[in-house]
């Protein structure tokens, strides 16, 4: 199977590879995927008045899962909560040109960015 | 050194050009159909085949008239298990063979199970992938067939007790089929010593042309018979009918004939080649695992899981090196390897496989490049995967709850 020149762009190039620490303060993180499925994401944003100031990932998982997540971090950044909330996993198939058999890749990214949302929401109500 | 490398050897392998020297007058000046017993032409054809049945029969040491000539393995396989079964009805409809079979084999007893036509015993492999005898001999039923167990495995390489298994056949009377496809030309296959009574392989893993292979189909000790499975003019013995590929054969029969001459020095050179590349490897990348046995493999064959990286990431990493993964990502079915599965290694580790596959062609600067592409391409990964990051960490990826979706 041949990979689109932007999947193989993220892949070489990954942005914003790397982690926050986890208990900093307005990180969310999150995690999703299993060892077993043979992918796993984790997705880190920093927000700062409702700003996605910053974005991380990691990922084990095929060349378009970690296109996917890198392809994530470039998108939040800059955005507000709601409107990352809009971010769709179809998006992310469209601009990477992903075949079928990998939309499952981008469904992983999509859940990844709302369950680092859903983290951070979680730490800022309980403060 | 030219790029891309080839190190996928056990999907197929690039033709010896001495084979293609040997098949290129059978196509426009020696085109006769060997079944044309009055002319030259035919006769021509004929005395082509003939002779490449020796060469091909000298290499697995049968006799020129036990080799049936087939498209390929596949079809060798299919011929065998459903011929045998078909031909033996009266006697019983049981066929033992085993969980890391080719699918050639194992899809073919799910069919004639599916059909009805015959129950199926899978036996389990050890943590090698490898077959017990006495497993071979406890499944035996006064209903037992055949047996189908193939020499060597295509993904891990490990080579299977044959002769024992031939042994324990002999002693029940029953009938023994082995998938030599990926042993035969690079490790020495002898039909009689291993009590063998039907043998695939496929011209095209040994350096000869796609589109041809062989069954071989004893004829003494005992005299196996096997229904056709195609109807028409009754070539090979009533067997297999179809004109044959006379261009084919003929390429079969030189890249046998190359085999059995170079064996020796080639195994050893490729020995010390995969054995150089899995050092290189595992000296400096650790949690580095060996699939298969560590010395009954294949001596072309290396395939080693590396911990929290993802097999298609890897090759896609090694764009200018073609391998292959046992993992799902791979796979149309989106599961991981079957074979890996069967030998207990977790479906993580099975997810994170790659399977070098060396052979004649491969030089000692293509090893160093991929030693060295490896090491770059695991650490560049295991730097990206959070697994990695945990397992450094110090947490026990068993005990985490994941979030599957
Ligand atoms: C063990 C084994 N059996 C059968 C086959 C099928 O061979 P062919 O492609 O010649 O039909 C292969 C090839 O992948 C194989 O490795
Ligand atoms: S992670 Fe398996 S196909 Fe993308």
């Amino acid at each position: 199977m041949a990979y689109s020149d932007k999947v193989v762009d993220h892949f070489n190039n990954p942005r914003n590879m790397g982690s926050f620490k986890k208990d900093e303060d307005g990180v969310g993180t999150g995690m999703v995927g299993a060892p077993e499925c043979g992918d796993v994401m984790k997705l880190q944003i920093k927000v700062q008045n409702d700003t996605i100031v910053d974005a991380k990932f990691k990922t084990f998982g095929c060349g378009s899962a970690i296109a996917s997540s890198s392809l994530a971090t470039e998108w939040l950044k800059g955005k507000t909560i709601e409107e990352a909330q809009k971010i769709k996993n179809t998006d992310i198939v469209q601009e990477l040109n992903l075949p079928p058999v990998k939309i499952h890749c981008s469904v992983l990214a999509e859940d990844a960015i709302k369950a680092a949302l859903a983290d951070y929401q979680k730490k800022a109500d309980s403060k | 050194m030219k790029l891309p490398i080839f190190l996928d050897n056990h999907s197929t392998s690039p033709m010896d050009p001495r084979v293609l020297d040997a098949m290129l007058p059978y196509f426009v000046e020696k085109f006769g159909n060997a079944a044309s017993r009055n002319h030259a032409f035919g006769w021509a054809a004929e005395e082509a085949v003939e002779n490449a049945r020796k060469q091909i029969a000298k290499l697995i040491k049968a006799d020129s008239k036990e080799i049936v000539f087939t498209s390929g393995a596949t079809e060798s396989d299919n011929l065998a298990i459903k011929g045998v079964l078909e031909m033996y009805k009266d006697k019983g409809n049981h066929i033992i063979t085993s969980s890391t079979e080719h699918r050639a084999v194992i899809d073919t007893a799910k069919a004639l199970e599916a059909k009805g036509k015959a129950t199926v015993t899978y036996l389990s492999v050890d943590k090698y992938g490898m077959v017990n005898p006495e497993d071979v001999r406890n499944a035996i039923t006064d209903k037992t067939v055949l047996i189908s167990v193939m020499l060597a495995n295509n993904e891990i390489g490990t080579i299977n007790p044959v002769k024992e298994i031939g042994k324990i056949a002999k002693e029940k009377g029953v009938l023994f089929h082995c998938d030599a496809t990926q042993g035969v030309g690079k490790i020495p296959v002898d039909v009689q010593e291993m009590g063998i009574d039907l043998l695939s392989f496929s011209a095209h893993k040994i350096y000869g042309p796609k589109g041809i292979g062989a069954l071989y189909v004893r004829k003494k000790n005992p005299r196996v018979r096997i229904a056709a499975q195609m109807d028409g003019g009754g070539h090979e013995r009533g067997m297999r009918s179809g004109t044959l590929p006379v261009p084919l054969i003929v390429g079969f029969g030189k890249a046998c004939e190359l085999c059995e001459q170079e064996m020796a020095t080639e195994s050893a050179r490729l020995t010390a080649m995969r054995d150089r590349l899995q050092a290189g490897i595992m000296k400096e990348i650790d949690e580095a695992y060996l699939n298969g046995h560590p010395t009954q493999r294949l001596p072309h064959n290396l395939n080693i899981s590396f911990a929290y990286v993802e097999g298609e990431s890897l090759l896609m990493g090694m764009k200018d090196i073609a391998l292959s993964s046992g993992s799902a990502c791979t796979s149309a079915t989106l599961e991981p390897s079957y074979v890996l599965r069967a030998l207990g290694v977790g479906v993580e580790l099975a997810h994170s496989s790659i399977r070098f596959g060396l052979g004649r062609f491969n030089t000692d600067e293509e090893i160093d490049y991929t030693i060295k592409k490896v090491i770059e391409i695991v650490t560049k990964l295991r730097e990206m995967s959070p697994l990695y990051e945990m397992a450094k960490e110090g947490v026990d990826l068993k005990s985490v709850q994941w979030a599957a979706h």
